[in-house]
């Protein structure tokens, strides 16, 4: 136990977290250089292609200083928004982080949320400045923010270059000297944090978890604290670049349980694994259910593609728990599903890994917040539809997700932003300056309001300085009125949305401007319409296309021809007839593309 | 339908019409060279159509008017030599009008096969041919169509584009009154389309030129469907209208599915599976001497895209769009296909069934290519 070192990795998405992993995995000879893939823990396509670490993991590393072995373990952490539960579980199975921050940029909104994350955690905090091969990194001034935020020496940040490798050597030192050994009793009962879980086609779900205290052997019965299932120990072992099994893992280990488990619902992120027999006294704290906080309707393209979805979105949900679904019809789109999501992100990712590893082009409806609606009755409704709204008549009030948000931005985007903020109905809570330049602002802001336009539009007006975090704080009453669109007089409920009464006209209008360039002209003229109730508030018209016919045929080009027409084909293939018009995928999205 | 024809593409032009997209030049770049790669091309690719026999011959451009009459001759005898050529073959020559002098023509009528002119006049007003960049005027334009006949032209036909920004109601009538006078029996003539890397393109895109109006347009296409209703000319093809009986029959092997075989440079060939396009490059053209240097892109049609040009071209005819051509050659997969989609469009009056042909209704000829792309299978 004395040699083992735990510890994750804080950063903001682009500040080098994969790179500096790749490199500490190279010093320690866990890869070799040459067999290294560029960022080895992210091994999802996507996540490479974004950029961005959206399922963590876990790798272990040996190191040797002058004269000892020490095991290093890796707890990978995805680094944003959507994933903070995600992290902080990832956080309770360390007693260290490497605080990563990009010397050309400073210290951004995520960091500092993930940073006081650890620092609640007690977890020893090593400040690395990474990227100071770059002619544009800024030390001094980054060293200042970083000195300003943990109260450390200047002489405890690292200066390094994952790119170059230049200081891994020292981070390696400083995870052996600095970080702690695991606590826990090693002859208590057995209990472990599961901090992860990844699906295996052969295997089913294989659990992660930090043992905290006690041992485990292979094949041992245990149990599933939170969700009170058992099972027995088929495999267990250490997560090194491959999996390799064990048979013993004692207090302080990281490794893996291979028991059998079918559905990734059975193995939730933060749950306790203990055994049935002597089992301990209580689970590890901090145990949530995640909630999904953002609803969309998903639908096939093709109506007849509804049974091949259901596939697919099982299918999707063993390896990703925090996606939920259930059937649901809509009047303009057939049969589909309305989807949880545990925010835009991650609703992005579920629709783009449905295109790519399940060729399912789908239609996605306009995201949504879950809403409480408290009845005459006085009962408590949650609704994740805007249609599915009981009668305006049994409604006493509604009420609203509230976040508790942080922007870190530099001062002089200050205005702009609050602007925005107080727009998308936020309250000023506080604003810190973090150095002379860098402000941190916290708002309390309708989970709604970030679920439209918001993220662009900050990004954009602070021409991307700007970042951002947030957490639920709790639901609010609001005065919520459902915005209705309807295409030739006929209302499409895949178009609806819950919108603050205040916003409602100006969006109402928004939508029908986009939504006029969204839908391309067809054989008759279509109105667009915005309702609130019966009440008609703004309108547009697409006209008709009057002409559709290629004058000259002949040359004997008709294959020129013939693949016009085909594109043509295509084009309205990716269309869902609505009564009798035809509308593009792009529009059901309208609400998030109102700035494109 | 078993007809076959020949096309013969010159690319040369005195000067380059401003809407033109096909490929042609105002240069005279290889032009010694020329007949002679045309010779041998005809040579090399003798048999991509088999032992048909063919029943037409169309110069088309590009100006082959430019060609004098013994480079005509020279093309057409050496076609003679190669191909089952009969007596009836229906020669055509695309003209320009300022080409057409009395003496031109009566040397084409005297001295070459060539039975059939196709006369490029567009418009009867100068202010549309030079909207159009035409190297020729109104005058040329009536000239030529006088001399054709009084040489004894009786097949005959001319184009009129129409959509023109300038070209006014009263002028498109005047137009057609001009042509109807002249007692021709066949008319193509299109609507006026910007097509992409035109000279008229850009001009439009930097506001040089007016643009067209659409609305114009239509009405265009109105009045010429009204007029040639009048004169007894049946709307056989979208932009092509003719008397019963004078159908350009090389133009319809297209529509109908039949085969050719298209020599020069970006000339198309087709038989029946396999169509394939030559290079669009003159120095490239002339100097090829193997059929792989000459043919640029070949693309061998499945049963899906075979199916998809039927219905594409037919539907653009007074023909129509037969399911029992369907059923024989495609199967009966393909006619479930088509019923199916073709019945809201029956419903809507865009088609109009007659037992187990489709047309277009009268209306519906302004939206062929939409309706058209509904039918197509992948």
């Amino acid at each position: 136990m004395e040699h083992i070192r735990n510890f994750c990795i804080i950063a903001h998405i682009d500040h080098g977290k994969s790179t500096i992993a790749d490199r500490l995995l190279e010093f320690t000879g866990t890869v070799s250089a040459r067999d290294a893939q560029e960022q080895v823990l992210d091994d999802m396509d996507l996540e490479r292609e974004r950029g961005i670490t959206i399922k963590s993991h876990a790798i272990q590393m040996d190191y040797f200083d002058d004269k000892e072995k020490y095991v290093l373990n890796l707890i990978d952490t995805p680094g944003h928004v959507d994933f903070s539960y995600e992290v902080s579980r990832s956080i309770a199975a360390c007693e260290g982080a490497l605080l990563i921050v990009d010397a050309t940029q400073g210290i951004q909104a995520q960091t500092i949320s993930n940073l006081y994350l650890a620092i609640e955690h007690d977890l020893e905090i090593i400040p690395v400045l990474n990227k100071m091969d770059l002619a544009n990194a800024m030390p001094d001034e980054v060293k200042d923010q970083i000195v300003d935020l943990l109260g450390c020496d200047y002489e405890d940040i690292i200066e390094a270059s994952g790119k170059t490798g230049y200081g891994i050597d020292k981070v390696l030192d400083a995870i052996v000297e600095k970080v702690p050994p695991p606590k826990g009793d090693p002859e208590a009962p057995f209990q472990a944090l599961i901090f992860d879980s990844v699906f295996n086609s052969f295997r089913g779900i294989i659990a992660y978890f930090r043992v905290m205290n006690g041992k485990i052997r292979k094949g041992d019965l245990v149990k599933f604290v939170n969700t009170e299932k058992e099972y027995e120990a088929n495999e267990i072992g250490v997560l090194r670049l491959e999996q390799e099994p064990r048979p013993v893992l004692k207090t302080g280990d990281v490794g893996y349980i291979i028991s059998g488990i079918k559905t990734s619902k059975e193995v939730k992120v933060g749950d306790t694994i203990t055994h049935v027999e002597k089992a301990c006294d209580a689970a590890i704290e901090g145990f949530e259910d995640v909630k999904p906080m953002v609803f969309a309707g998903i639908y096939p393209i093709d109506a007849d593609d509804y049974e091949e979805l259901r596939n697919s979105m099982e299918k999707l949900q063993l390896n990703d728990a925090s996606l939920t679904y259930e059937p649901e019809s809509s009047a303009a789109l057939g049969f589909g599903f309305r989807c949880g999501f545990l925010g835009l992100l991650h609703m992005d990712i579920i629709q783009e890994r449905l295109d790519r590893e399940f060729d399912m082009s789908v239609i996605t409806t306009m995201p949504n917040v879950s809403y409480q609606v408290v009845t005459n009755k006085g009962e408590r409704i949650e609704v994740h539809n805007p249609s599915g709204l009981p009668d305006h008549a049994y409604i006493d009030h509604i009420e609203e997700p509230y976040i508790n948000a942080q922007i870190i931005t530099d001062s002089a985007y200050i205005g702009p932003i609050m602007k925005l903020c107080l727009d998308k109905r936020g309250t000023l809570r506080n604003q810190v300056y973090l150095t002379t330049t860098r402000v941190e602002i916290t708002m309390d802001m309708p989970l709604g309001e970030i679920v439209f336009d918001f993220y662009d539009k900050l990004k954009s007006i602070s021409k991307g300085y700007a970042s951002f975090d947030y957490h639920i704080s709790g639901y609010r009453e609001a005065k919520l009125v459902k915005l209705d669109l309807l295409l030739n007089g006929e209302s499409v409920d895949a178009l609806s949305t819950l919108i603050h009464q205040d916003n409602a006209y100006d969006l109402g209008r928004r939508i029908c401007v986009k939504l006029k360039d969204l839908i391309p002209r067809q054989q008759f003229d279509i109105a667009i319409q915005a309702a609130i109730g019966a009440k008609i508030i703004a309108r547009e018209t697409v006209k008709a296309v009057r002409k559709d016919v290629t004058a000259k045929c002949y040359g004997g080009d008709i294959t020129r021809k013939r693949k016009l027409l085909e594109k043509q084909k295509k084009g309205k293939k990716r269309m869902r007839q609505v009564g009798n018009v035809e509308v593009p995928q792009s529009a059901f999205l309208v609400v998030l593309k109102l700035n494109d | 339908m078993s007809l076959a024809g020949i096309y013969i593409h010159i690319p040369y032009c005195k000067q380059k019409c401003h809407y033109c997209n096909f490929y042609s030049f105002a240069s005279n770049n290889y032009r010694e060279l020329f007949v002679d790669a045309l010779l041998n091309e005809i040579n090399l690719r003798k048999n991509f159509l088999g032992k048909e026999k063919i029943n037409t011959v169309y110069f088309g451009g590009g100006t082959p008017s430019l060609l004098n009459i013994d480079e005509l001759n020279k093309i057409i005898q050496h076609l003679g030599d190669v191909f089952d050529l009969s007596d009836e073959t229906e020669t055509t020559l695309e003209a320009n009008p300022d080409d057409l002098n009395a003496e031109k023509i009566h040397d084409l009528k005297k001295h070459t096969p060539i039975n059939r002119l196709s006369i490029g006049v567009q418009s009867f007003f100068d202010d549309d041919l030079l909207y159009l960049n035409r190297i020729h005027n109104s005058k040329h334009a009536i000239d030529s169509i006088e001399n054709a006949i009084k040489a004894g032209f009786h097949n005959m036909t001319v184009d009129l584009i129409y959509g023109i920004p300038g070209l006014t109601e009263k002028k498109w009538r005047e137009n057609l009154r001009i042509f109807f006078d002249f007692n021709i029996k066949h008319l193509s003539s299109y609507s006026l389309t910007v097509e992409p890397k035109t000279a008229l393109n850009a001009l439009i895109n930097k506001n040089k030129i007016k643009n067209i109006v659409e609305e114009e347009s239509i009405r265009h296409f109105e009045i010429l469907q009204e007029e040639s209703d009048k004169h007894a000319f049946i709307h056989y093809e979208i932009s092509n209208f003719a008397r019963e009986g004078h159908y350009s029959k090389h133009n319809s092997i297209y529509w109908l599915g039949g085969h050719y075989s298209g020599f020069g440079p970006s000339a198309h060939s087709f038989n029946g599976k396999t169509r394939q396009w030559n290079v669009s490059n003159m120095k490239q053209y002339v100097e090829s001497d193997t059929v792989d240097k000459i043919v640029r892109e070949k693309e061998t049609l499945t049963i899906q895209q075979q199916y998809n040009e039927y219905v594409m071209t037919s539907l653009r005819t007074s023909w129509g769009c037969d399911t029992l051509h369907i059923k024989n050659v495609f199967g009966d997969s393909f006619v479930k296909l088509f019923e199916k989609e073709a019945e809201k469009h029956i419903l809507n009056n865009k088609l109009l069934k007659t037992e187990s042909v489709y047309k277009l209704s009268k209306q519906a000829k302004l939206f062929a290519d939409g309706i058209a792309s509904d039918f197509f299978v992948f």
